[in-house]
């Protein structure tokens, strides 16, 4: 772009209204147009050093890294009066695609359902535009949609104006019509290719002020809510891409372990249905194994079980849970030196699942000269560049579809699967569909890091003086691509330093929301990708569920020690007049101090993170009656009956998708602090099915039976022009108020989470040779 | 190759496998039926719940020589037809509620808890919470609260 617009958007932005902001009429055959951000993020990120999150946090800097490239997503109008957005961003079931439909027919004046959004695939030009991750896609996009629908919403109304003879501000825009006052109108559509121009120009876009807007701020349901219940939304184990046969990978029986030699690859061949055997080496990139391709995905698990396969060992082979514990506590970072009363408590937590539903799984294409690939890829661009750069071909030769994703959890920042697809079509010179087992999910897929979190506090008669906390991880892997944000936006991470990268995410996103005093937050990790021992991402809300419990479990110690009530004792630290809002609003529906039975108990957490503020009251049942319940091969244990989330998002826009994500975030906060880990034993994770690994069931989720038992998420009014984000804003808050409920019920303070870690396994590991169990044949047995 | 053949949503199918091949792999890799999905092939997610002759079940975990030519499968592709409508009264308040999110899981949940509706109807009594404890489908998303919700909705209109 010249550099006279970049002037020009300068004078405009920091000129005239929050409203005004230039964005481009792209020259197409029907009208395209885009946003400018470009002025606003480099005047952030100059005074963007590592800096407390009150001034500087990880959304200010994914926001500044993606708005360099607003001017290349655009929003389009077709002759058949639709608008299109090519999303590029993933959709994972966090409802981005029907917030973001919502924005553009809004600032369009157009139906929702005359808004298609489809997701886009791999666009290198998009730079840092193209991430999903850190709850900051809404933030980001709100205003790139809106400048560009806005953009092309007045160049409608202007070419409207000419055709109809008519004076512009007579006008009126409705329902994908331009009317003007004698009765004559143009649809949309009509002006689709009139309104188109032949040159890209920088043009003024007038944004609607919210008090006009009609959609955003409504509860919508999701756009693809009727193909979700009718089974017709397509994954990409759904999609029928020619030659791409089902396809899976026996893996080894250690985590990361790599396969040496197959001892019986011939009969393997000759079993019904199997094209095709490969040794697929462990890599970085590709987790590998022995790749079998076959006419269907049932033959493909005969015939993983029938291979006999020579393994050599990963480097966690030997290692357990108390063996990473003992690791992680001698790399603690030392405390400040105490002064007066001190509370000091380290809290563990194990290994956790990064899993989804749909498990780790795409369609690749490799030929000669090109390749093709589709998968739910939150990081497409990397991707795109490195799976080129493995396959030996231009960036420019690989297409990477995103498709829609059966959940992530942090699990899609990696693009695990499509770099093994793509690695296996290569060496069988094939297009393969690959699907991985659920077991292998489990026990090779990335987890959420093993990390120890030691608060100490010291307080003086009613005041606290000091909070430290030391949080000490297996370290996450940023390696995903957000490392090249933090490193070209801070500008101060060496290349390779991945524990930099990881320092400052942590540093964007640790808080203390309470006036403690001289405050440290310090993040030391062990086991550095690449090349790590275990493989970790950023499972969803990263360090912040673990950083709050510890410190929300410890602000309940000091309410004890100085003899205050939890509640009062946050009223009277709270920092912010919207967290102390968040929090009464919690209180007040939760009816906090009802009274109790014995063993039941409410529990209170609090978080700040993505712009937002949230409060959770969590009400537990720990009765032996209720614990001791029994679900053939499930886990009962304590109940949560009732959990109040109160939520403030800023601007929430789509009330109705931020309850749905609250409520997600809350069967996760369930889960995490009472029964959903993975046992690390001598080298691998012993859960290898949804029995084993805990994730929150119907009989762990609270029953529905308002007032008194169920779930109740309050939506703060909006008081922000900007959305804060909201996918991952349920986590942390609510696995606090678990925890606090919990000590609070038993008496006794929880220091290893999930608290049933620690008891006896609850189930028989499946075996690791052959390292996926045979489906059974009963089923018919089963049914009801 | 054996011939395997059954009533697949109304219409009478067959395919040519082998005997032990899971029904979810005669239905998706050989019929293209997608509305099951693949969660686990071990019948503990039941993701991939569909109906035989109007019971819930899971496919991933039937040999293909079970299925007798009579058995009438259901998928959830097939459902809304067994009741004549558009729409199943549970899918209708699905939309209602707008339960689903990634929607992953969201076929199987809408055939297990069709199937435990009629099991509590024809026991001539109305769906509980305790009932609804026990669906075992796993909705990685968290939806539960507002499935529990469209059940007890659909309930009332089945």
């Amino acid at each position: 772009m010249p550099d006279v617009e970049v002037a020009e958007a300068r004078a405009v932005t920091n000129g005239i209204s929050r409203r005004r902001f230039i964005g481009y009429l792209i020259a197409a055959p029907t009208l395209v147009a885009a946003a400018d951000l470009r002025v606003a993020s480099p005047a952030r990120a100059s005074v963007a050093t590592v800096q407390p999150v009150d001034f500087y946090d990880l959304t200010d800097l994914l926001t500044d890294a993606a708005n360099l490239t607003a001017g290349l997503i655009t929003v389009a109008i077709h002759p058949d009066g639709t608008a299109s957005f090519a999303l590029p961003r993933a959709e994972v079931g966090q409802g981005l695609t029907t917030a973001v439909a919502m924005v553009i027919a809004d600032e369009l004046e157009l139906p929702l359902d005359k808004v298609e959004i489809t997701l886009s695939d791999a666009r290198p030009e998009l730079q840092f535009n193209q991430l999903t991750g850190g709850s900051n896609s809404m933030h980001v996009l709100y205003d790139q949609v809106r400048i560009a629908a806005a953009t092309a919403r007045g160049q409608l109304a202007l070419t409207a104006a000419r055709l109809l003879a008519t004076p512009l501000p007579k006008l009126t825009l409705k329902n994908g019509v331009v009317a003007a006052p004698d009765g004559t109108s143009l649809s949309y559509g009509a002006l689709a290719s009139p309104a188109a121009v032949s040159r890209t120009q920088a043009v003024l876009a007038q944004l609607k002020p919210a008090s006009q807007q009609t959609l955003v701020g409504t509860p919508q349901p999701r756009i693809d809510a009727l193909e979700i219940v009718t089974g017709t939304k397509q994954f990409a184990m759904d999609l029928d891409v020619p030659g791409a046969l089902p396809t899976m990978v026996c893996r080894p029986p250690t985590i990361n372990g790599t396969a040496l030699a197959v001892l019986n690859g011939a009969a393997v061949r000759e079993m019904d249905g199997v094209t095709d055997v490969a040794i697929i080496p462990h890599t970085q990139f590709v987790p590998g194994g022995v790749a079998v391709r076959a006419t269907t995905f049932g033959q493909c698990i005969d015939a993983v079980r029938a291979l006999e396969v020579q393994w050599a060992p990963g480097d966690a082979a030997g290692k357990s849970d108390p063996d990473v514990l003992r690791d992680l506590v001698s790399a603690e970072l030392p405390m400040t030196p105490a002064l007066g009363q001190t509370l000091d408590q380290r809290f563990t937590f194990y290994f956790r699942p990064g899993d989804p539903l749909e498990t780790n799984c795409a369609v690749a294409d490799v030929r000669p000269d090109s390749a093709e690939i589709w998968s739910a890829m939150k990081s497409p661009i990397y991707f795109q560049e490195t799976v080129a750069e493995m396959l030996g071909m231009p960036v420019s030769s690989v297409t990477a579809h995103v498709t829609q994703g059966g959940g992530s959890f942090g699990r899609h920042l990696f693009a695990d699967a499509a770099f093994e697809a793509a690695a296996i079509s290569k060496a069988m010179g094939k297009p393969v569909k690959l699907m991985w087992h659920r077991t292998d999910n489990f026990r090779q897929g990335r987890v959420h890091p093993m990390c120890t979190s030691r608060v100490r506090i010291t307080y003086l008669a009613n005041n606290v003086l000091t909070f430290d906390q030391r949080h000490t991880s297996v370290a996450t892997d940023f390696t995903h691509g957000l490392g090249e944000i933090l490193s070209a936006t801070l500008g101060d991470v060496p290349e390779g330093d991945y524990l930099g990268y990881s320092q400052s995410v942590f540093t964007l996103t640790a808080n203390v929301p309470y006036n403690f005093g001289s405050v440290t937050q310090l993040l030391n990790e062990v086991y550095h990708p690449p090349g790590s021992m275990f493989n970790t991402s950023s499972v969803r809300n990263i360090y912040s569920p673990e950083v709050t419990v510890a410190k929300e479990l410890m602000v309940d110690q000091v309410a004890k020690a100085i003899g205050q009530d939890p509640y009062l004792l946050r009223r009277s630290f709270v920092r912010d007049s919207r967290m102390l809002a968040v929090l009464d609003a919690a209180a007040k529906a939760a009816n906090w101090g009802r009274r109790m039975a014995p063993l039941t108990a409410q529990g209170i957490g609090i978080h700040h993170e993505y712009k937002g503020y949230a409060a959770c009251v969590a009400e537990i049942d720990c009765t032996a009656q209720t614990v001791n319940r029994e679900v053939e091969n499930g886990y009962t244990g304590p109940r949560v009956t009732r959990v109040t989330y109160a939520v403030d998002v800023g601007l929430p826009i789509n009330p109705l998708g931020l309850e749905a994500q609250m409520i997600g975030g809350i069967m996760d906060g369930i889960a995490q602090a009472l029964t959903y880990s993975l046992h690390l034993h001598d080298g691998y994770f012993l859960e290898g099915s949804w029995d084993n690994a805990y994730y929150t069931r119907e009989w762990n989720c609270p029953p529905h039976n308002p007032p008194t038992e169920g779930i109740q998420v309050i939506i703060m009014p909006p008081n922000q022009s900007e959305p804060g984000g909201a996918g991952e804003f349920g986590v942390a808050a609510s696995m606090a108020a678990v925890a606090n409920a919990y000590a609070r019920a038993t008496g006794t303070l929880p220091t290893s989470f999930p608290i049933n870690h620690s008891q006896p396994l609850g189930f028989t590991p499946l075996p690791t040779v052959p390292p996926i169990p045979p489906s059974p044949t009963d089923g018919l047995q089963e049914a009801f | 190759m054996p011939t395997h053949t059954f009533v697949l949503n109304g219409n009478q199918v067959s395919v040519d496998c082998a005997d032990d091949l899971r029904l979810l792999w005669v239905l998706r890799d050989l019929l293209g039926v997608h509305g099951p999905k693949y969660g686990c092939g071990l019948d503990v997610c039941k993701a991939c719940t569909c109906h035989i002759n109007g019971k819930a079940f899971n496919p991933c975990s039937v040999p293909v020589s079970d299925i007798q030519p009579s058995d009438q499968i259901t998928t959830i592709e097939g459902l809304a037809a067994t009741v004549g409508q558009q729409l199943h009264a549970m899918q209708q308040a699905w939309l209602k509620y707008d339960v689903a999110q990634c929607g992953y899981c969201q076929p199987g949940q809408i055939m297990a808890a069709v199937a435990l509706v009629n099991e509590t109807s024809a026991e001539g009594r109305q769906i509980t919470d305790a009932d609804i404890d026990s669906l075992r489908n796993i909705c990685r998303c968290g939806t539960y609260p507002r499935l529990r919700e469209a059940i007890v909705e659909a309930a009332a209109h089945m």
